[in-house]
């Protein structure tokens, strides 16, 4: 009788893998952590994510799969890994000094964020539709409770239910799709499904399953009209929870859209293609649409984080090299771009009393200049508005589109992100055109903050003027 | 010299950067010396740039890459400057002027609290001008245009204390916004069309794969041309131009009269490899230019405040280059664009002066005799005057007689009469506004006790004030007085042919290519007598109604009063715009967001405010209330995609 030895390989899995152990660490280390010392816990977690970034620099190339098939470590799920860590290292060093003055900073908190990390970096490298959802399940159950982590704060725990609901129903959905694609044919690994649809013609089963798999996806990028969570989840969450959601989690839910579709699922691109163009079309749309009329700056960025999902999208529609690279080089701009908004916002807020509202920029400018001036840079990135590092993403994405036959696309791509130009410009006109609102004086910035801004600030600026480097890494990404 | 070509856009970027980062804890005579010697220096570079490109003759014409900016797969921008006879005279016009407006600002801007904000920003303009002239491919030209926009955004609105300038400084972003989508259309297309962005590439595969006329060619250059009308303020995208008065003179004269509204002429004239091959779209930018050129002229008759009078005209001047450009005459449309730079430069910084003299008065109505208190602002001004006018052998009536004789020589002869009959009101505005400001009887009271402080945001002051008017400090006239020598003598560098040499015609070979067979000595004559007659008959006529009979303008006003009413509200096309488009706009924004975010959701709970109020009471109430509100909207959303994915 032979004796089947699990294809175990824990070398591909050393990201996830390290983020889990420091997260277990975290957990203990809680216990013995006197009050005053948590923020020891916060440098733990990056030491563990810079460990685990590094895990994946070493994995660069090596194009390996595993555990019969079920997980890669090829350079795009690589490169996603290293956004997500990037974004939760960035997010830990905001959310420091943010939870200790909300009075919420408790060793958990950090260890709900690596936890969802490792589902992230999961999702990001499976290549088996169940282990997609095993990511997708790990990433969002921390997520709900955080989202919640203000417990004493009504709004937060609202976001925090609602989001858990919703997130519910959305992941049924999805697993319903991968019960019908399995049934259809036959397997839940994307390199066999591709093989099976090259040579089967398509069922309404099966037409059924990839739509709930799209509408799955659909939901945790925040595509419209599926997107109705996220400006109350947003608004209500924790800022520095927010921020982090708001990047990481799109950089992992659209790894496993771009390689669920455009690998597993060419032969059907006909149809999900157009049903994409549509969704990305609404969402660019209604997300622009929806934020010029926010006058509170969380909501605003959450209706701004749907638009960059239908930005994103266009690269899907696609279906090209270029379309991969492109989206990864978006969602790594788009992930430094965000933070440094969010930190900016963070830094101007005082103590455990937030700045949400656009009037209470004003004056910002005069007191904390350099803050401001990142907060425009930033705003400046996301509308897209040369050099920085969103302008050089949307050209890729729009470049991507033209390339292969979708211009109309590109051309609402562009319409949109001029309309988009004047919300982002809302705050910016208030810190630098207002006379200064009451209550600036003596608020510090945290160093910690101050860090995560400039290296996001810097990122920002360097993604838009010598992008040549990071264009070259997301070329390599090519999904296996 | 062609290796430090880099310095001359990097040194104002590097004045910026320091000042915007230290300029509060630095004294200001070290902001001053940083924003001023930075754009000095960058000036003395791009001397030497244009002196190896006039030495190097036909071959003129240098590709400087920077570094890779974005490669794609096959396809890659570089960061690329490119140096040929047209951009390196751009560069002059840019450094140059900018450096003497620097200047002036430092006296002008003296007294202003946000001394290191101005600098950072004027230096930033010069910049992103800078990155707009050299680019060698059209992504970076869009990226130089945006900044551009920017800059022009953040000056206008630099006293932003007064809600006007902070109104007008939306509105020039919004109206130039409109112009820049159809820019970045075009930019799509050209690369759809041609699969590169290099003006290299394009200019040589277009003429190789497209006829004359060929439909796409045409839809790339209007689609350009729509970025020139709202940069350059030509109809009907100009109403944000007279509004950007609001900044501070010295951005008047820089970004609103020198060098950044002329970038769409720049942009017309780089890209003529396409519009040569679009006939159809080289007439609609000369029609354009013409009509806008009579049209804002036409405002300009009736204007009181003498800065609006100068944006007026600047609009009308723009056209007049776009005329030269749109008649193929695009050496022609570059040469008055400099010479323009020159007058109408010296023409706003001369305004500015009595602005500083006046207390921030800019009303002509309130003007009037300062002739003998502010000597070099009166004669610098005078010169100024003269060459708008097309004055015999001052630089702005070769420029002008140029584009006119070359639109004649065209077969344009309609277009040609509004340009000579523009000409003629020009002559007449400009020197209504030199009497009523210099001449005439003094509106104002002398002042002996005190000596005026000077501001420049404009005050109204109402009834009869009293001021002590004086000269401006040395910082301030004399680069007026540069400037007015550049406005009497830079004509002689493009003379027409019956009078002598046409140095400019020469040296723009390499780009546009020979010149056209010489104009007929015969008509080369007429037209030239008939430009200097309107010129003349415009300044007699002034000079008959502000100075001679000053009853003549105030009858003629009450005589015809309605079209004076027209002119004077500037043909309502501002009212027109708001209830046409603004408000629409805003209320389908309203309409959609409505709709779509506050009856759907909303609707289902009465809002998060109300929720919160009702927790204690009705906690499962509003969870299970918007989370099933959203979830069936996600049911229906579910619903259409499955449905449309089986039914295809």
């Amino acid at each position: 009788m032979p004796i089947l030895v699990p294809d175990i390989n824990l070398r591909i899995i050393a990201p996830a893998l390290i983020v889990t152990v420091t997260a277990i660490v975290v957990l203990l280390g809680e216990l013995v952590t006197p009050a005053e010392r948590k923020r020891w816990l916060g440098y733990l977690s990056i030491a563990g994510l810079v460990v685990a970034a590094f895990a994946a620099f070493s994995l660069w190339g090596a194009n390996a799969s595993g555990f019969s098939g079920m997980v890669v470590a090829d350079n795009f799920g690589l490169f996603l890994t290293l956004t997500i860590a990037l974004s939760a290292a960035l997010s830990i060093l905001l959310s420091i000094p943010f939870i200790h003055a909300h009075e919420i900073d408790q060793g958990e908190y950090y260890v709900l964020l690596l936890a969802s990390v490792a589902g992230m970096i999961v999702m990001a490298t499976a290549t088996d539709l169940i282990v997609i959802f095993l990511g997708l399940e790990l990433l969002s159950l921390p997520l709900y409770i955080l989202a919640a982590f203000q417990r004493e704060d009504t709004r937060s725990l609202e976001a925090g239910i609602k989001y858990f609901l919703l997130g519910a129903f959305s992941s049924a959905f999805f697993l319903y799709g991968i019960a019908l694609v399995f049934g259809a044919t036959g397997t839940t690994n994307l390199a066999k499904i591709a093989a099976s649809l090259a040579q089967s013609a398509g069922s309404p089963m099966l037409s059924i399953g990839v739509g709930l798999l799209m509408v799955g996806f659909a939901f945790k990028v925040a595509l419209v009209p599926f997107h109705w969570w996220t400006p109350d989840v947003y608004d209500g969450a924790p800022t520095t929870v927010t921020a982090f959601m708001s990047v990481a989690v799109k950089a992992a839910a659209f790894g496993a859209f771009f390689r669920t579709f455009q690998f597993a699922l060419p032969a059907l691109a006909l149809d999900w293609r157009a049903v994409a163009a549509v969704l990305a079309v609404l969402t660019m749309t209604l997300g622009n649409v929806a934020a010029l009329l926010q006058s509170n700056v969380k909501r605003m960025l959450a209706y701004s984080s749907i638009a960059h999902a239908g930005y994103i999208l266009i690269a899907l529609v696609a279906m090209s090299a270029n379309g991969l690279s492109s989206a990864l080089f978006y969602l790594l701009a788009y992930t430094v771009t965000n933070l440094g908004a969010f930190g900016a916002v963070i830094a101007l807020s005082d103590g455990a009393r937030e700045r949400l509202e656009i009037k209470d920029f004003a004056g910002a400018a005069r007191e904390h200049p350099l803050v401001a001036l990142a907060l425009t840079i930033c705003l400046l990135s996301l509308a897209g508005f040369p050099p920085f590092a969103g302008f050089v993403g949307k050209f890729l994405i729009f470049g991507a589109a033209v390339e292969t036959g979708w211009a109309w696309l590109a051309v609402i791509g562009v319409l949109n992100s001029l309309v988009s130009v004047y919300f982002y410009l809302r705050p910016v006109v208030q810190m630098y055109m207002s006379e200064p609102a009451e209550g600036w004086s003596g608020i510090r910035v945290a160093p910690l903050v101050a860090l995560a801004l400039l290296i996001a600030v810097i990122s920002v600026i360097a993604l838009g003027v010598f992008p040549a480097p990071a264009i070259a890494l997301a070329a390599g990404g090519l999904i296996r | 010299m062609i290796n430090y070509l880099w310095l001359v856009p990097a040194l104002p970027l590097a004045g910026a950067a320091i000042n915007a980062i230290f300029s509060r804890k630095m004294p200001r005579w070290l902001v001053s010396v940083l924003g001023v010697g930075s754009v000095g220096l960058s000036f003395l570079v791009a001397l030497a740039e244009f002196f190896t490109v006039l030495g190097a003759g036909a071959q003129g014409v240098f590709n400087v890459s920077i570094y890779s900016w974005i490669p794609v797969g096959n396809f890659k921008i570089d960061v690329a400057f490119l140096l040929d006879p047209l951009s390196a005279l751009m560069l002059l016009g840019v450094t140059g002027v900018g450096f003497l407006i620097h200047v002036y600002s430092t006296g002008y801007m003296a007294e202003d609290e946000s001394y290191g904000r101005f600098f950072t920003y004027l230096n930033l303009f010069v910049f992103s001008m800078l990155i707009l002239v050299l680019g060698s491919n059209y992504l970076l030209m869009y990226v130089g245009w945006a900044l551009v926009g920017l800059c022009s955004y953040l000056l206008i609105s630099f006293w932003f204390t007064r809600p006007a300038a902070a109104a007008a400084g939306k509105k020039a972003f919004i109206t130039t916004r409109i112009g820049d989508f159809g820019f970045g259309l075009g930019v799509i297309l050209i690369f759809v069309t041609f699969g590169s962005l290099n003006f290299a590439d394009v200019f040589a595969r277009a003429p190789q794969m497209f006829q004359l006329g060929a439909p796409i060619i045409t839809t790339i250059t209007l689609l350009l041309f729509a970025g020139a009308v709202g940069k350059s303020a030509q109809l009907p995208l100009y109403v944000w131009l007279p509004d950007a008065m609001e900044g501070p003179t010295p951005v008047s004269a820089l970004i609103h009269a020198a060098t950044m509204v002329t970038a769409g002429v720049y942009m017309v004239a780089r890209s003529h490899v396409l519009f040569s091959l679009a006939p159809f779209s080289s007439e609609v930018v000369a029609v354009i230019g013409a009509v806008t050129a009579l049209f804002a002229a036409t405002i300009a008759l009736t204007q009181m405040d003498l800065k609006r009078v100068l944006a007026y005209s600047t609009i009308s001047q723009l056209g007049y280059m776009f005329l030269g450009v749109g008649v193929a005459a695009y050496g022609a449309g570059i040469f008055h664009l400099m010479t323009h730079a020159f007058f109408k430069a010296l023409l706003f910084l001369a305004a500015g002066s009595v602005m500083h003299a006046m207390n921030g008065v800019i009303d002509m109505r309130q003007l009037g005799g300062l002739r003998s208190k502010m000597r070099w602002t009166y004669i610098t001004f005078f010169a100024a005057a003269l060459a708008i006018s097309g004055f015999p052998l001052f630089s702005g009536f070769f420029s002008k007689d140029e584009i006119l004789a070359q639109a004649f020589e065209s077969g344009h002869i309609i277009l040609w009469a509004i340009g000579l009959l523009t000409a003629g009101l020009t002559a007449f505005y400009i020197f209504r506004a030199f009497f009523l400001t210099f001449h005439t009887q003094a509106r104002w009271t002398e002042d002996e006790g005190r000596k005026t402080e000077s501001r420049h945001s404009p005050s109204s002051v109402v009834g009869h004030p009293s001021f002590h008017p004086h000269e401006s400090p040395a910082s301030m006239t004399v680069p007026l007085a540069i400037l007015a020598v550049l406005a009497v003598v830079a004509g002689f560098v493009g003379m027409p042919s019956v009078m002598g040499p046409n140095f400019l015609e020469g040296f723009f070979a390499p780009v546009f290519g020979e010149a056209a067979a010489a104009i007929p000595a015969g008509t080369e004559w007429m037209l030239i007598g008939a430009s200097v007659a309107v010129g003349l008959i415009g300044i007699g006529v002034a000079y008959w109604f502000y100075i001679a009979s000053p009853e003549i303008p105030v009858n003629l006003a009450a005589q015809f009063k309605g079209i004076y009413t027209l002119l004077w509200n500037k043909y309502y096309v501002d009212e027109f715009y708001s209830a046409v488009f603004v408000e629409p706009g805003r209320r389908l924004a309203m309409f959609l967001w409505q709709v779509i975010d506050v009856q759907v959701i909303d609707g289902f709970a009465n809002g998060l405010g109300r929720a919160m109020a009702s927790f204690s009471g009705a906690l499962r109430g509003w969870q299970t209330g918007y989370a099933r509100a959203y979830a069936l909207l996600m049911l229906v959303g579910t619903v259409i995609v499955i449905g449309w994915l089986m039914l295809r």
